[in-house]
């Protein structure tokens, strides 16, 4: 803490590099390099010549100037100074705005490290902020997926996290069962006082009333983790009928070998395709047929398995001809399935049976991937779907793994608390489930959960002698 | 004067205890109960043990911590089953884990049995007097303590018990006198010696009710609360045929004009007008308090207790009050049942010095003074029984660090005695601390009918449990191991008898043979009710019979708080105290790091607890404790 540069920053948590990232995603008309540390805006002044020295430049000033490395001028840039605390990550931090070529980019950055940056780790600005208490843990979790976030509604479903529609969400829920808790624990500890009894019906009302808000969120989560991270997507199908020829229409450019001859694609090929608001990871795969050609059979393996793990099935079929075995059995695998088929051939006249394959898939759509037909209706489909255009994304929804798993156990010990209400059991059973569920909860949103119940006891019931 | 006096030495003893009330007394008695020479001080022989608020041991969580404590070889429990006037097991229906003893006590015999036990203990000598001040060696460890008439006792270890006589003061509305507990005079010199020690000391206050005359009282109007028959002892070891309910208390209810009574007074009340600094306790309300906070709570019950079989006085309990004695003489006489009442003594609220407990370690040993102690509400605690638990730990933790054996720290998962300390050294207390039995997160496995499992090997290894009632204890466990065997092998018929009691409890027939256990797993089975068709059960003691039903019972949920204990287990031994300062772990928040240097927990489970020191922190401790690992076995 007594290094030079470190003075005035008695609120830093300790010594720390200073770190330097591109912090936007790619592919903007503008480009931000931010350093942030202790000595970032002495870095800065190393490379950044404006009117002022970024040394004199107060919190929240911008400045004008030219960017340079070793070489020479690298580029025209806005510097933002932001002093600590006030900063995104409660660091010194300066905002080079660029222009966004990678490659220029690039070039800025490394001369932040050759200036004296360190590279920063990815999440690392976040993290910080986090630690130094700019940020609640939802918070900046969503800020990672903001920067990481694939599609337009990722960037929205993330702002909202930002803003605390999760974090809202989950305390209303949180508060609901904390008032139980706190309820249970006055009657218990106090029997003497005159505190009202413990209603079963209504305890199993609330507990009723979270778990049904806490599944809306869980089940949001698969649909906000497609919005995020785009939707897994496998083409499956016989062989020969168009898996490839689809997979390269949305991809727009060769990348499976189009033959005439089955079993061409031996292979799961991948590629991450837009259709307009949603992001499929597509995997193109072998036709599932037996084969006793051995690299075949791999790949039909995994075509297999890729069928089982995927968030959507576009199965497609030779409408030109009759369905065949290989289709029905095709079908049969689609039971339940969230599933598209896709009749494909539709400029060939028809020979497939439609209601055949509508019973196994929940939408049919005929298209004609070589001449490029029924794709808006394709879109249209999956946004259907997937649920994406009912999602409310202004209710808050669950960003991660982490805070699935928190909602998950917390579903879980309201599951138990339930059936132990239900099968007759004593409040002192029921009441250390109902606070598991409570601490699931607070460990979403960061926060401790040990004092919370005893404070609300105080807070609502008059007891004590 | 006592500037001036000049000390003289008044003998050598292992460990002094300043203050014999409910934590001095068991500090003292477990001490000289190992071995050591110990001399205990009090202000007044007449006040040992004293209860000067409510006449009572025990209730939820605090019922808990005497069954704790009796298994472990304290006092507490065995005083409070020789003078009990009534008793009750509270909160029967919400669960056995949740039955919490409660028995009014007889103030003046309690006191007199106590003052008995510590008087013939050998090794131990009571000592009127007041300690003025505590003397440190060279090398900052506890020397001596002296008292105000001269006498320095040289000493190993002090464990400090003062309660609230530490710089004591009443308030009365308007009035207020420097004082301790029932009249008694305070302790006004003690603070600064130790303030001068480096302790830093702050105010917490609490308050009692007014004592009232029994034949002013209309008890026709007022509902009874009787005692509850059998009467269940607190000790493992009283004979509970010995033990009868001789008293009843009774109910009454605050109205709408009491309540006027104190809006109208209250700018006069101490704490309202701002005269005391003091924190109180939030468990612990008086009754301008609740009728304040609680303004839309049409009544507030009340109890009346009586202070001993041979005395007049009765206790209020719920209506604690610094208001002037005039307004309390109005206030409870508009109370139905009160309303000629004569008050015999006032109520009051006191202000005392008391520490913050992070500065002790888990042994109850200050951090920065070796020898030196402290329990009881000079930790910040509330409650006899709390400061009992606490008096006991550092009472053995001194004679061990003397008789150079480890230290006594008992886990949150095994106690509420665990629970409560470590809730004091790691969290601390802002206001007097209230055992609760929702501050304990094992608390299906912290049950009352346990404590003797729990603790009592311990007690006996401790050398506090004698080898006749450990065997009991042995043979106890014995018996219920082989009738929860017993229970699951024999089966019940599908018969009309059986399926009749099923039914008659409100729950399902059975249409096959089917084991004892799996029908004692029915919340509406009890075993009691299954003995017409178990002809072949063996006579068990009823506490016993407690243990196998409810192991039976709640065989899934002890189970699965076992494997949470277990989880917990490898934080609580994951030890930090290789670490000296937490500046130098990358990656912690400036707020952690400050609690975790002040608190400095022993291990990684305890730094858990601290409020301030986040999940993020645990994680970025841990991966630092990892990093240090891995360099240190490539140093290797």
């Amino acid at each position: 803490m007594d290094q030079p540069g470190m003075k005035g920053e008695q609120h830093m948590a300790m010594e720390r590099q200073t770190i330097a990232a591109i912090a936007t995603g790619a592919g903007g008309g503008i480009g931000v390099v931010r350093i942030s540390g202790p000595e970032a805006l002495k870095i800065t002044d190393r490379i950044f010549k404006g009117k002022k020295s970024p040394l004199d430049m107060k919190g929240y000033t911008g400045c004008l100037g030219r960017v340079h490395d070793g070489e020479g001028d690298l580029d025209e840039a806005v510097l933002f100074v932001y002093r600590a605390p006030y900063s995104y990550t409660g660091e010194d931090v300066a905002e080079l705005s660029c222009h966004g070529s990678a490659f220029l980019l690039e070039k800025v950055l490394a001369a932040a490290i050759g200036a004296g940056a360190v590279p920063a780790g990815r999440g690392e600005f976040t993290k910080r902020a986090f630690l130094n208490g700019k940020m609640t843990l939802p918070q900046a979790e969503s800020v990672v997926d903001l920067v990481a976030g694939e599609s337009r509604q990722a960037a929205r479903a993330a702002l909202q996290a930002r803003d605390g529609a999760l974090f809202h969400a989950i305390r209303e829920i949180n508060d609901l069962l904390m008032d139980a808790a706190a309820h249970i624990s006055a009657w218990i500890d106090y029997p003497e006082e005159d505190v009202e009894e413990v209603l079963m019906s209504d305890l199993s009302h609330t507990l009723t009333e979270a778990g049904s808000r806490l599944a809306k969120l869980a089940s949001g989560y698969d649909q906000g983790r497609m919005i995020r991270q785009g939707i897994s997507t496998a083409i499956v199908g016989s062989a020969n009928v168009g898996k490839s020829t689809l997979m390269n229409l949305l991809t727009g450019y060769e990348k499976s070998i189009v033959t005439d001859i089955p079993g061409t694609t031996r292979d799961v090929i991948e590629d991450t395709v837009r259709v307009g608001d949603l992001v499929l990871h597509l995997s193109d795969t072998a036709g599932i047929r037996n084969t006793s050609d051995v690299v075949e059979r791999m790949g039909v393996e995994r075509s297999v398995s890729r069928l089982e793990t995927c968030d959507l099935i576009l199965a497609v079929f030779d409408g030109s001809r009759p369905l065949t075995e290989g289709d029905r059995s095709l079908l049969e695998r689609l039971d339940g399935r969230l599933a598209i088929g896709l009749c494909n051939k539709s400029d060939l006249p028809r020979q497939a049976d439609l209601d055949e394959i509508r019973r196994h898939v929940c939408r049919v759509l005929e298209i004609s991937a070589r001449e490029g037909e029924g794709l808006e209706q394709l879109e249209q489909a999956i946004s259907e779907l997937v649920g994406l255009n009912q999602l409310d994304s202004s209710a808050g929804m669950l960003a991660n793994q982490r805070q699935l798993s928190c909602v998950t156990r917390a579903l879980r010990s309201l599951e138990e608390a339930k059936n132990a209400l239900g099968y007759g059991q004593t409040l002192d059973a029921v009441s250390v489930e109902l606070e598991e569920a409570i601490d699931a909860l607070l460990e979403l949103t960061g926060q401790k959960a040990s004092e919370a119940v005893i404070d609300r006891v105080f807070e609502q019931f008059c007891v004590g002698k | 004067m006592k500037d001036t006096m000049e000390p003289y030495a008044a003998g050598r003893f292992d460990v002094a205890v300043i203050g014999a009330g409910h934590a001095g007394v068991e500090a003292a008695l477990a001490a000289a109960r190992l071995g050591c020479s110990v001399v205990l001080f009090t202000i007044s022989l007449d006040a040992i043990a004293n209860m000067p608020c409510n006449p009572s041991i025990g209730g939820t969580a605090k019922g808990h911590l005497v069954r704790e404590l009796d298994a472990l070889g304290g006092q507490m429990g065995k005083a409070a089953d020789a003078t009990m006037l009534q008793s009750r097991m509270l909160n029967r229906g919400k669960g056995p884990a949740v039955h919490s003893l409660r028995v009014q006590s007889d103030r003046q015999a309690y006191h007199r049995y106590m003052k008995q036990v510590v008087e013939t203990q050998p090794g131990l000598l009571v000592r009127q007097g007041e300690i003025v001040s505590l003397e440190v060696d060279d090398q900052g460890r506890v020397a001596s303590v002296t008292t105000a008439m001269g006498g320095r006792y040289e000493v190993s270890a002090a464990i400090i018990a003062t309660g609230t006589f530490l710089k004591g003061k009443i308030f009365v509305g308007e009035y207020s006198q420097e004082s301790g507990p029932d009249g008694m005079h305070p302790a006004n010199h003690l603070s600064e010696s130790l303030e001068a020690l480096g302790i830093s000391l702050r105010r917490f206050k609490t308050g009692t009710p007014a004592r009232v005359l029994k034949s002013s009282i209309d008890f026709s109007v007022l509902e009874e609360q009787p005692g509850e028959e059998p009467v269940i002892p607190f000790s493992f070891e009283t004979d509970a045929s010995t033990l009868s309910n001789k008293m009843v208390c009774h109910i009454a209810y605050t109205n709408e004009a009491t309540h006027e009574v104190i809006r109208r007074n209250i700018g006069r009340s101490p704490l309202y007008g701002g005269k005391i600094e003091g924190i109180g306790p939030r468990y612990c309300p008086s009754i301008e308090d609740k009728v304040m906070r609680f303004s839309d709570k049409p009544r507030h019950q009340m109890f009346i207790e009586p202070m001993g079989a041979d005395t007049e006085e009765m206790y209020l309990q719920g209506m604690s009050s610094s208001l002037p004695e005039e307004v309390q003489v109005e206030l409870y006489r508009t109370v139905r049942g009160l309303e000629r009442v004569q008050l015999m003594r006032t109520a009051y609220a006191i202000e005392y010095d008391c520490i913050d407990p992070t500065v002790l370690l888990p042994t109850l040993e200050f951090k920065q003074v070796p020898g030196l102690y402290g329990a009881g509400q000079f930790n910040g605690t509330s409650g006899y029984e709390e400061a009992a638990v606490q008096g006991f730990v550092a009472g053995v933790n001194a004679a061990r660090k003397i008789q150079g054996k480890s230290p006594l720290v008992l886990e949150r998962s095994g106690s509420y005695i665990g629970t409560l300390i470590d809730d004091l050294v790691t969290k601390g207390c802002m206001d007097p601390y209230r055992m609760m039995t929702s501050r304990s997160e094992y608390r299906l496995l912290l049950r009352q009918d346990n404590a003797d499992v729990r603790l009592t090997p311990l007690g006996y290894e401790l050398g506090l449990i004698s080898k006749e009632r450990y065997e009991n204890f042995l043979e106890q466990q014995r018996q219920k191991e082989e009738e929860k065997a017993r229970l699951a092998r024999v089966t019940l018929p599908p018969i009309d008898a059986v399926n009749a009691y099923l039914e008659g409890v409100g729950t399902a027939p059975i249409t096959q043979w089917t084991r004892m256990t799996d029908l004692l797993r029915r919340p509406q089975v009890d075993y009691a009710g299954l003995a017409p068709f178990d002809p072949e059960r063996p006579q068990l003691h009823p506490h016993v019979v407690e243990q196998v039903e409810i192991e039976i019972k709640y065989e899934g949920y002890i189970k699965k708080q076992l494997a949470q204990v277990e989880q917990m287990r490898r934080l609580e031994s994951t030890s930090l105290e290789g670490i000296e300062d937490f500046h130098e772990i990358r990656g912690l928040r400036l707020e952690a790091i400050e609690k975790l240097n002040r608190i400095r927990p022993l291990s990684l489970g305890q730094a858990s607890r601290i409020s301030g020191v986040s999940p993020a922190d645990i994680s970025v401790l841990l991966i630092s404790l990892e990093q240090r690992k891995q360099g240190g076995t490539r140093h290797d």
